[in-house]
């Protein structure tokens, strides 16, 4: 049973206001059915020191990959978790979390991926959720058990592999185009990993050639919310050149960043065909023979 | 460094006691144990939430982690601050000030750099989050070394 869209005026002019819900219009439609509220964090204790009333926790590390092989649970793994959550199919699932929803939006495409069709995310996740005194509880939510139905993940879509990044650069350069959402100096080659995360260095630093530099932060306000369209239109069409009808690929460091701007690009500015390369650095800054560039410019994809 | 021939010497109460608590609890119960123990930070003595200076940034943690290792008459006294929208990692530092209280810098020392895989935590947390509870311990490690060389 699908909840009914915030119609809010504040995501009037986004391509699929459908895809967010404010504070307010969670607030008033806890507990109704059809409705499951997720929380998504970095920090896996947060959930426990208070979360909204009724959401229950997936965790990306524990409940999202795969313990032994870098890749994403599959079908059956993703039916199990979710029936023990107790989410249906047809639920309406809005997703929030902690750094300004990087781990929500991560879990939004990851649900994606097994396309579950109505997953939503709180604008402005639990930062906004505090600033507004809106009320967290403490007690852990058990939901009765459902029976999500095994649907194998496509990955075809919204999710890039490596060659799939190498078979793009093959593409003429006025139809593609590369975002990275990384810090400058990730970006330029000054430092292999960002600053708070040394564990997600590499053998080699710098971008994938013709990348443009658009960190992930330029399109959130203050209060973590998505800035509007007119402003993401000037960051990401105007200043990073994006086009209707390029093909798009996001990437940062292990795809969690680059899946909040692929939320941005996909569901507030309404470009097709968006992938996320959740590889991301982490796998092409260590991978032999890719092409890399340093320094501030994009730079050209080599010859082959 | 402790001779590998001999067998291994059972762990100072406190943090065999620690691992003993986690170990007998079911996973999601661990959860919240550690999120107790992460309540049960204390805060930093004044002398160093003045002096953030004297503090030693853990970089491996994800969040900002800072630790400072006194060894006063050959007792060591650790002291850890990390913010509240980090319970993981508070509840890590917890683990090891309250485990650490009292020891000498040897018995620190001799802490085996294993002990946060040992908690029965690594399925509820995960691998990669145990890492920064090892760095912690590693660098408190590091730090009593400087601190007792003569």
């Amino acid at each position: 049973m699908t909840v009914e869209t915030d119609a809010s005026p504040a995501f009037a002019g986004y391509a699929h206001p459908e895809r967010l819900v404010s504070t307010e219009w969670l607030a008033e439609n806890l507990g109704a059915p059809g409705l499951v509220v997720v929380e998504s964090d970095e920090d896996v204790l947060l959930y426990e020191t208070g979360h909204i009333e009724g959401a229950v926790k997936i965790d990306w590390h524990t409940d999202l990959n795969d313990p032994l092989v870098r890749d994403y649970l599959d079908g059956a793994g993703f039916a199990k978790l979710l029936s023990a959550k107790g989410i249906s199919r047809d639920d309406t699932v809005v997703i929030y979390g902690d750094k300004n929803n990087w781990w929500a939006a991560y879990a939004l495409w990851v649900f994606s991926l097994f396309g579950h069709e109505d997953v939503r995310l709180l604008d402005g996740g639990r930062a906004k959720w505090e600033a507004e005194g809106r009320a967290y509880v403490t007690e852990t939510t058990t939901r009765p058990a459902t029976e999500y139905p095994v649907v194998e993940r496509d990955d075809s879509k919204i999710r890039a592999y490596k060659d799939d990044v190498l078979a793009h650069l093959g593409l003429d350069e006025t139809k593609r185009a590369l975002v990275d959402v990384r810090s400058p100096e990730e970006y330029s080659g000054e430092r292999t990993t960002a600053p708070a995360y040394p564990e997600e260095g590499t053998l080699r630093a710098g971008h994938i050639p013709s990348a443009q530099s658009v960190p992930w932060a330029k399109a959130v306000a203050e209060d973590g919310t998505f800035k509007k369209t007119d402003e993401l239109d000037a960051i990401y069409r105007k200043g990073a050149g994006l086009k209707d009808g390029d093909s798009v690929i996001a990437y940062c460091r292990i795809g969690e960043r680059s899946s909040h701007t692929w939320f941005v690009l996909t569901h507030l500015l309404g470009f097709e065909g968006v992938r996320n390369y959740d590889g991301s650095w982490t796998e092409w800054g260590s991978a032999v023979r890719v092409p890399i560039v340093k320094g501030t410019e994009p730079g050209a994809v080599p010859a082959t | 460094m402790s001779d590998p021939s001999l067998p291994p010497a059972d762990l100072p109460p406190a943090l065999g006691g620690i691992r003993d608590e986690f170990l007998a609890l079911e996973q999601n119960e661990r959860l919240m144990l550690l999120l107790e123990f992460a309540n049960e930070l204390p805060e930093l003595p004044a002398e160093y939430a003045d002096h953030p200076d004297l503090l030693e940034r853990v970089e491996e943690c994800q969040s900002p982690v800072f630790i400072f290792v006194e060894v006063r008459d050959d007792v060591v006294h650790l002291h850890a601050t990390a913010p509240k929208e980090a319970p993981t990692t508070r509840g890590f530092a917890s683990i090891l000030v309250q485990g650490l209280a009292g020891l000498t810098a040897e018995q620190v020392l001799d802490v085996p750099d294993d002990y946060p895989l040992t908690l029965g935590l690594t399925e509820a947390v995960s691998p990669l989050r145990i890492r920064g509870m090892s760095a912690l311990l590693g660098r408190t490690k590091r730090q009593v070394r400087e601190k007792t060389a003569a």
